[in-house]
């Protein structure tokens, strides 16, 4: 178990530059989740964490020793990778004791480890398999099992989950973050599912184009997302963004309006607003709900209703032609074309000035 | 409707297999020809050329080309000589040039695409074109022997061996392989603390055997058909691969019968490889499209 610091880490391939300086701290124990669209750079980083890729500029420090030029054995590194990369000619027990059997490290004490590896994961009666005879889960769990042995300081997961379908997936979800639990040791995970992210981190790290967008507990950056981009990127269904004109500034606040929204006073954490600018506003689908008599904030029509059956998602037309989404009630009953009135309150809104 | 498609389909299967029983009669034929002949005196053997007889088993038939064929020449001595050249060139091959293949995929040094390109170039160049600078190359070549360095490789097992270890074409086979293996099991190897040669010796090449036993295969059909390059650098009967010897009977009184006999005999091994590789064999012909 061990703290590991980022430093300005940029990677280039030739003069594209695919990491543009980046600077994160893991804490012990912490569960970090890089998340971001693909092509952002979140896998690389990890690879250049595990020593796979060179690292072009910075600092990687694993518990306190810069490790930049450390082949990946000797990082105190252990990597899941998305393809499981288990050996197919190998049985279960001899992929999980792989890196045990190549640093030869005496057969009892590598038995021992493999069971208690094996007790951990569930699978003491798959040991004498081989990977073809296994589900994409079991292999999951074997390439898991290969990592537990090693004891390492910092657990590497590379989209772990996303060869997997969907039920497995919410499963072994559950089971990593109870490994984590059980171990206590830090890791760093690789996805591109926001739902991933938000559910098993300690902190997100939000990456888009090699560069950090944000950082923080999940909680805090669904609340109080940084920019647009981290905004939009979190929650399900995602944020809703409307164009606005800044009419008023105040200290803490700022009040928006346009075409098809009425004047309303937001938040303002500390963003520069100029007066007169096109800002964007942003309202998630939750705290969107239909207003009694005379309340509407602003006027949308129906245009298509998707019952989820914990709750029905909402399509609605709003006058400057912006297409929003409001997630209601399960038992709301709406119909195509009605033309309703709709509210939200203002203190949950988010004001960005720069425009999507 | 159903009746017609019912027989326009037994009718395309009966065309199918008209066409390849032809196909399959124009390859066996010069075989069964040769076992055929190999049991007839010359002057019937000669004789029966101008009939369907050439195919049959009929007239005099007996082993006394056989026992002809052996009292000639050494064919066991050739056989062997043959098998342990081609066994050992096979072996030597496989691990070199799927060495050189796993460096030329996973390692990163200056200058490998460019090596590659080379080595693939080389396929191109006939072996005829290369003889002669190589025969003289081998011939002022030193050896370390049982009685000390000599120079000169000419009337030996290893200049039989060594020039056809590094092959072209068995490097291409193994780059092509290494490089639709998964490179995360590479790396997961990397990460588990394994070198080079642990990752080449417990994971690479034990996930290659569709590769390997094609490049077996397409080495043991070249090897064991050597004839040019051991005709010029094996003067001593000792050294004589099975080819070669074939000279033996066309020196007095040419007798094709026993030609025929000993030609049967040096058959078998490529029949006995290929009745054992059969699935194999076809598998890397139709992965290569190389012809056998």
């Amino acid at each position: 178990m061990a703290n590991v610091k980022l430093r300005g880490i940029r990677k280039s391939y030739g003069k594209t530059e695919v990491i543009k300086g980046v600077d994160i701290d893991i804490k012990d124990g912490e569960f970090v989740v890089f998340v971001g669209p693909s092509g952002c750079g979140k896998s690389t980083l990890l690879r250049m964490i595990a020593g796979l890729e060179d690292i072009t500029d910075g600092t990687l420090e694993i518990d306190g020793t810069r490790v930049n030029d450390l082949e990946p054995s000797k990082r105190g590194i252990a990597m899941v990778f998305q393809t499981y990369a288990i050996f197919p000619h190998m049985t279960v027990r001899e992929n999980v004791a792989f890196g045990l059997t190549i640093n030869k490290m005496k057969k009892a004490e590598k038995d021992a480890k493999v069971d208690d590896a094996a007790r951990i994961l569930q699978m003491e009666h798959l040991m004498d398999r081989r990977p073809s005879e296994l589900s994409g889960g079991q292999r999951q769990r074997v390439a898991i099992g290969r990592a537990i042995v090693r004891d390492p300081k910092v657990f590497l997961f590379d989209e772990p989950l996303s060869n997997l379908d969907a039920a497995l997936r919410m499963d072994m979800r559950m089971e990593i973050g109870k490994l984590h639990q059980d171990l206590g040791a830090s890791m760093i995970y690789v996805t591109h599912d926001q739902v991933e992210a938000m559910t098993l981190a300690d902190k997100i790290v939000v990456l888009k184009d090699g560069l950090v967008m944000q950082a923080g507990a999940p909680m805090e950056l669904y609340h109080e997302p940084a920019n647009l981009f981290v905004a939009g990127f979190l929650g399900a269904p995602s944020m809703n963004f409307l164009k606005v004109t800044v009419d008023e500034i105040g200290g803490d606040w700022v009040q928006v309006s346009s075409d098809a929204l009425a004047s309303v006073k937001v938040p303002n954490k500390g963003r520069a607003f100029t007066f007169g600018q096109t800002a964007t506003l942003g309202i998630r689908p939750q705290y969107l709900t239909a207003a009694p008599d005379g309340q509407g904030m602003l006027n949308g029509k129906v245009i298509l209703t998707e019952r989820l059956g914990s709750e029905t998602v909402v399509n609605l037309a709003v006058a400057d032609g912006t297409t929003l989404i409001a997630a209601i009630a399960e038992d709301a009953v709406l119909v195509p074309g009605d033309d309703m009135a709709w509210t939200f309150d203002p203190a949950v809104a988010h004001a960005f000035p720069e425009v999507s | 409707m159903a009746a017609i498609n019912q027989d326009n389909r037994g009718l395309r299967l009966i065309v199918r297999y008209a066409v390849l029983t032809l196909i399959a009669i124009i390859f066996i034929f010069p075989v069964l020809f040769m076992v055929m002949s190999s049991f007839k005196p010359n002057l019937q053997l000669l004789r029966d050329t101008s009939s369907l007889r050439a195919f049959l088993p009929v007239g005099d038939i007996s082993l006394d080309n056989y026992y002809d064929a052996f009292r000639r020449a050494p064919i066991g001595l050739f056989v062997f000589n043959s098998v342990l050249v081609t066994g050992v060139t096979v072996l030597l091959s496989l691990f070199f040039c799927s060495l050189a293949a796993f460096s030329f995929v996973y390692l990163n040094w200056k200058g490998r695409d460019l090596a590659l390109t080379i080595i693939i170039a080389t396929l191109i160049i006939p072996f005829e074109t290369i003889a002669i600078p190589l025969l003289l190359f081998v011939s002022k070549l030193p050896w370390i022997g049982l009685e000390g360095i000599e120079i000169g490789w000419l009337d030996s097992y290893h200049v039989q061996i060594i020039p056809w270890i590094a092959d072209g074409l068995t490097v291409f086979l193994f780059v092509q392989y290494f490089k639709d293996l998964p490179g995360e099991l590479i790396e997961a190897c990397r990460v588990e603390g394994a070198s080079w040669w642990q990752i080449y010796v417990k994971v690479v090449m034990p996930l290659s055997g569709p590769v390997i036993a094609t490049a077996a295969i397409l080495k043991f059909l070249v090897m064991y058909n050597q004839y040019l390059w051991p005709l010029i650098v094996v003067q001593q009967e000792t050294y004589r691969p099975v080819l070669v010897g074939l000279q033996y009977f066309f020196q007095l009184n040419i007798t094709w019968g026993e030609i025929m006999a000993y030609l049967t005999i040096v058959t078998i091994p490529v029949l006995a490889i290929y009745l054992v590789l059969q699935r194999a064999f076809i598998a890397s012909i139709a992965s290569t499209g190389v012809k056998g």
